[in-house]
């Protein structure tokens, strides 16, 4: 038999470990990136040059350089600097986890504030005259009208950012973190058996993403029913 | 320039932008066999297209970069003996990443492609075909230049994936920009410089490719109003 699936039993543990690590990264990661997203789309669709030009150079970069980069550059490359060695972030900053998720958060906020930035683009113009014509001044409008139909709208198209993210959190591995993608490392180098140790990894992404692309599915049901195309 | 390893990193740059182009090449050829299997009428067939865009497009690219390298690498050496080939059997970098990248790529540009070609009304291949038009006439004259046009979109933000996702190739040790800046950093002790260094370098990359694409979808557009809002 060319299959050896009994160290991976042996080591469902460590997996099943790797798949907390991996939750718990993408989850802090998204709350974090949807809360820059949210002001970040604002100022994207702002007249004001002042407000809108940072943000979009912001996106710009970000969305313009490999995730990978941007990892290393806050993980290893901060270190370069005697000021944020001595500074008081550095228990942080030299920590593998807090690295990921901060360089996860950051890269999810500037895809996440272009697809909340194109939905809110995307408003039906009348309601927003409507809204002007009760009365209601601009906060209220962002708050009452604009946001809360633009986040719904930005449903399907912020289901594909999570499973990119749960995808790019795979990279934890790389900066030593035991993810599921760490754990199909550690297997593969103590056991050498790198097939099936990381044929092991796929699934349980498959399964995650499935998960996951099921969990819209049934927020989009539930949010976004008036949208959908009439039933015959 | 960079404490002299200005030359290398520029060497792996060049290094990056060819894996990157030649992993799209393979990507577009798998990608166009993807969706016309998708779109095929045979049932496994479709079944076969649709089963590697979901398996795919659901497993991390490093995943699927780690397990095609180490992984591949390894049933390679598993089944060689049992052929009677005994020498260990050492795969090239970079054809191994070509290829890899390729074959996620493909299924990324599958769905593209399929959508493209569902875009085109029927009856345009049905008035080639009542004009006399062969089926390969109506195939390249009329259904592939309109396919084109709807696939590029699509197409160009699978390129700014893949040619980003290429920095992972350096994790299983091809020599590309990423891993120079890698080398550089270790050595010098300035690693924020160096991967500074490269993702001004990929932001280049991106953003040319940015310009170009915006071009061909010009040109491919001719002919198209689009809805004047």
């Amino acid at each position: 038999m060319i299959f050896d699936y009994n160290v991976i039993w042996e080591n469902l543990p460590l997996y099943l470990g790797g798949v907390l690590v991996t939750l718990k990264l993408l989850l802090i990661a998204l709350a974090l990136g949807l809360a820059m997203a949210i002001p970040l789309g604002l100022m994207r669709v702002s007249k004001s040059q002042l407000l809108n030009f940072p943000a979009w150079l912001y996106t710009y970069v970000i969305r313009g350089t490999p995730m990978l980069v941007q990892l290393f550059l806050i993980y290893y490359g901060l270190a370069q600097f005697e000021a944020v060695r001595e500074g008081l972030l550095w228990p942080y900053l030299s920590d593998a986890t807090f690295c990921a998720i901060l360089a996860f958060a950051i890269n999810t906020s500037a895809y996440s504030a272009e697809i909340l930035a194109g939905s809110l683009r995307a408003t039906p113009h009348g309601e927003i005259e409507a809204a002007k014509a009760m009365g209601m001044s601009r906060a209220k409008l962002y708050r009452r009208i604009l946001l809360p139909s633009a986040l719904r709208r930005a449903l399907p198209q912020y289901s594909n950012e999570v499973i990119m993210m749960l995808h790019t959190t795979s990279l934890a591995s790389i900066v030593t973190l035991i993810d599921i993608t760490g754990a199909a490392r550690t297997v593969s180098s103590q056991h050498y058996l790198p097939f099936e140790a990381f044929i092991t990894a796929g699934a349980f992404y498959l399964v995650l993403t499935f998960i996951l692309v099921r969990l819209f599915k049934s927020a989009e049901r539930r949010w976004l029913v008036y949208l959908a195309p009439r039933k015959a | 320039m960079l404490n002299g390893y200005g030359s290398t990193i520029l060497e792996g740059a060049w290094l990056t932008l060819m894996l990157a182009l030649s992993s799209v090449a393979v990507a577009i050829l798998l990608g166009l066999l993807g969706a016309a299997f998708r779109l095929s009428p045979v049932k496994w067939l479709a079944a076969l297209g649709e089963t590697y865009a979901t398996v795919i497009r659901g497993i991390p690219d490093l995943v699927l970069i780690l397990l095609i390298f180490y992984g591949g690498q390894d049933m390679v050496n598993r089944v060689a003996p049992m052929l009677g080939y005994d020498e260990y059997i050492d795969i090239n970098p970079f054809i191994a990443g070509v290829f890899t990248m390729g074959f996620i790529f493909g299924a990324y540009l599958s769905e593209t492609f399929r959508g493209a070609f569902m875009a085109i009304p029927k009856g345009q291949a049905e008035a080639g075909l009542a004009y006399g038009m062969s089926g390969a006439k109506v195939f390249f004259r009329i259904l592939v230049p309109q396919m084109i046009r709807f696939a590029i979109p699509g197409f160009t933000n699978n390129w700014l994936v893949l040619t980003k996702a290429t920095a992972l190739i350096s994790v299983v040790g091809l020599q590309d920009m990423m891993f120079k800046a890698k080398s550089a950093a270790d050595a010098t002790r300035e690693p924020f410089t160096f991967y500074l260094a490269v993702a001004a370098l990929y932001l280049v990359l991106t953003s040319v490719s940015l310009l170009a694409l915006r071009f061909l979808d010009k040109r491919y557009s001719v002919g198209t109003k689009a809805a004047d809002l």
